[in-house]
């Protein structure tokens, strides 16, 4: 057993992010449209090079005006939803929480759907909305887990899971408010889709999203010890009460900024940081990055098969992860119990 | 952010005279009326080179009065120095680097390495996302040899007996290099060996690292075999303080454990003390 050195995070991060790239490579060529390898490598180094406007058509409408902003965006609500997940777990001081098991997602939906009865859609209005949703139900459910003033997983997790029922249905309710021909859409997105057009830029879900995960991770060493306990983590030096609060709002505006373009996509907060516990260990100095870099590449291969397996009928996403998640969180969770 | 405390600065010498540890009239409660009181007013001072142990029945206010020492708990009067500094001037990072806390056994979510887990007692002395120096490294393995515990250095903490696993929370502790270690109930998970060896180790710290340690159990004859104070409490109130022979009499046991027991002083000095219980 060594002791986790910078070097193995950084080693760590380029292998998955080596991974990332050659599934983006891989996801732009699969579709409807098959792009074979060669002329996909011709099209992206002529973008690369010689910029949008001297390649062909084919080659620019769909790889890099539609396939391209997709995987880009399945990456960034991959690595929002792991990072969120692995907050989670250390803040419950549960393996098994996951924003969507414990109905975060829906709170952060309830709030985006809130917001667009009031307002129209694509402002700073829907995330702003998203994020109270999913404070408010993470409170919410973090009081309701608690059992003799301990959070205890059984209480926990049924709390999650009715408050996520709970949520659901008052999201039927206002779906019923909303305009016909925008319903088929909206049920879609709630099962996790990425293929609607996004209400906020690119760039900036990035920018956000990346400041919160930098925020998040410079309380790294802190979630190790908070793991523990509180009170272990309080003997070793830890400002329990700043680490917490940091923890609640990233992990809940990762959330609500996956949720806010893509619906509720789960397990992706649970199966993946698992995974990297698995693979590389589970101190969150390696563990975040590693969640971010391998959500990632989970969702955009998620999102892949979601748009080819079915083609050119597309699948939700959240159907996809759901199908592994489930029975991979009863497994972990029967397993936990004992 | 603070400069990076070398030894000298974080364990300033204080002045000979002044004890490490000083209580001053602390009393505590967790309701607000003086019928629940947990701990009555109470006042003692350990040097640096001593162990106190505390000893009483169970609900006596042990585990309450090491919360208060280690400064996750208030009191709700009164005063506790560390060498001549009040507690709750200390910041939670400062204090975690004079004072090093070994608890009941808290079940690990994830497993850990061995040495992964003693690191994390020089978490108070880092910064940043702290990955560990070679000094950190030198440090843990010195940790796990004091605790008795440096051939279990490579293994997996799911791996280790409770005994096993005692020593290494240990070592953990003493990496977070203290100039005040606290134990709740350290003997719990041991066999008789075990726990000689540990009380043994305890008593050398004290001596030669001037690390003083304060301990809470139910071990009678340990605590009068290796502490140099004894801190009875019952139901909160200080029964007796003092040196084991001058405190742990027959009258003041029984009155306060409320079984007969019998104490025997031997020759060399030290006590034998003996439950005098039969079946009926």
């Amino acid at each position: 057993m060594r002791a986790l050195t910078a070097r193995r995070v950084w080693l760590v991060a380029a292998l998955l992010a080596g991974l990332l790239v050659l599934m983006g490579v891989i996801s732009l060529g699969l579709g409807a449209v098959p792009i074979p390898p060669r002329e996909l490598g011709a099209c992206l180094a002529g973008a690369v090079h010689a910029g949008a406007g001297s390649v062909s058509a084919d080659c620019r409408v769909i790889v890099l005006e539609l396939r391209l902003p997709r995987v880009l965006l399945a990456a960034l609500v991959g690595a929002a939803l792991s990072v969120a997940g692995a907050g989670f777990q250390a803040l419950l001081r549960n393996p098994l929480a996951d924003p969507y098991v414990l109905g975060i997602s829906s709170g952060a939906a309830l709030g985006a759907i809130l917001s667009l009865l009031a307002g129209p859609p694509g402002t700073l209005l829907t995330g702003g909305a998203a994020f109270l949703g999913a404070l408010a139900t993470v409170a919410g459910v973090y009081l309701l887990g608690q059992r003799n003033g301990h959070l205890d997983t059984p209480t926990l997790l049924l709390a999650g899971v009715i408050t996520a029922s709970f949520l659901s249905a008052i999201i039927m309710f206002l779906m019923t408010a909303l305009p016909g021909r925008e319903l088929r859409g909206l049920a879609f997105w709630l099962m996790g889709d990425l293929s609607s057009p996004l209400p906020l830029s690119l760039r900036w879900l990035y920018v956000a999203a990346l400041l919160t995960m930098a925020a998040l991770y410079t309380t790294a060493a802190d979630l190790n010890l908070l793991l523990a306990g509180e009170q272990e983590a309080l003997h070793l030096g830890v400002n329990v009460r700043r680490v917490k609060l940091v923890v609640y709002l990233s992990a809940s505006l990762l959330t609500a900024l996956a949720v806010s373009v893509s619906g509720a996509i789960g397990y992706v907060g649970l199966l993946v940081p698992h995974a990297i516990r698995l693979l590389f260990g589970s101190d969150y100095r390696l563990l975040l990055p590693a969640s971010a870099l391998g959500g990632a590449v989970a969702v955009v291969f998620a999102d892949t098969l979601a748009r080819t397996v079915a083609a050119p009928t597309e699948l939700p996403v959240g159907a996809m992860t759901a199908v592994v998640g489930a029975p991979l969180f009863i497994y972990l969770l029967r397993r936990h119990l004992q | 952010m603070k400069p990076a405390a070398t030894p000298a600065a974080v364990h300033p010498a204080p002045p000979r005279a002044l004890p490490r540890l000083g209580v001053q009239g602390i009393s505590y409660a967790y309701g607000t009326s003086p019928q629940q009181f947990v701990l009555q007013p109470l006042s003692f001072e350990v040097a640096r080179d001593q162990v106190l142990a505390l000893v009483g029945p169970n609900g006596s206010g042990k585990s309450t009065l090491l919360r208060l020492l280690a400064g996750t708990l208030e009191p709700l009067a009164g005063k506790i120095l560390l060498d001549g500094i009040e507690l709750k001037q200390l910041d939670t990072r400062t204090r975690a680097q004079r004072i090093a806390v070994v608890q009941q056994e808290n079940p690990l979510l994830f497993s850990l390495g061995v040495l992964e887990f003693v690191l994390q007692g020089r978490h108070p002395h880092g910064r940043g996302l702290r990955f560990p120096d070679r000094e950190d490294l030198k440090l843990a393995l010195q940790a796990l040899d004091q605790a008795g515990a440096g051939r279990l250095a490579r293994r997996w903490m799911h791996e280790l007996s409770g005994g096993e696993k005692q020593r290494v929370v240990l070592a953990r502790a003493l990496a977070q290099r203290p100039v005040l270690l606290l134990l709740d109930e350290p003997t719990l998970h041991l066999d008789l060996a075990g726990q000689i060896d540990l009380l043994r180790r305890l008593r050398q710290l004290a001596t030669s690292s001037q690390t003083t340690v304060v301990l809470a159990t139910h071990d009678l004859n340990l605590a009068a075999e290796f502490a140099d104070l004894v801190l009875v409490l019952d139901r909160g109130r200080t029964a007796g303080l003092g040196p084991p022979a001058e405190v742990l009499t027959e009258a003041l046991l029984q009155q306060v454990f409320g079984v007969p027991l019998r104490v025997e002083q031997r020759p060399e000095g030290t006590l034998r003390i003996f439950l005098e219980v039969n079946r009926a």
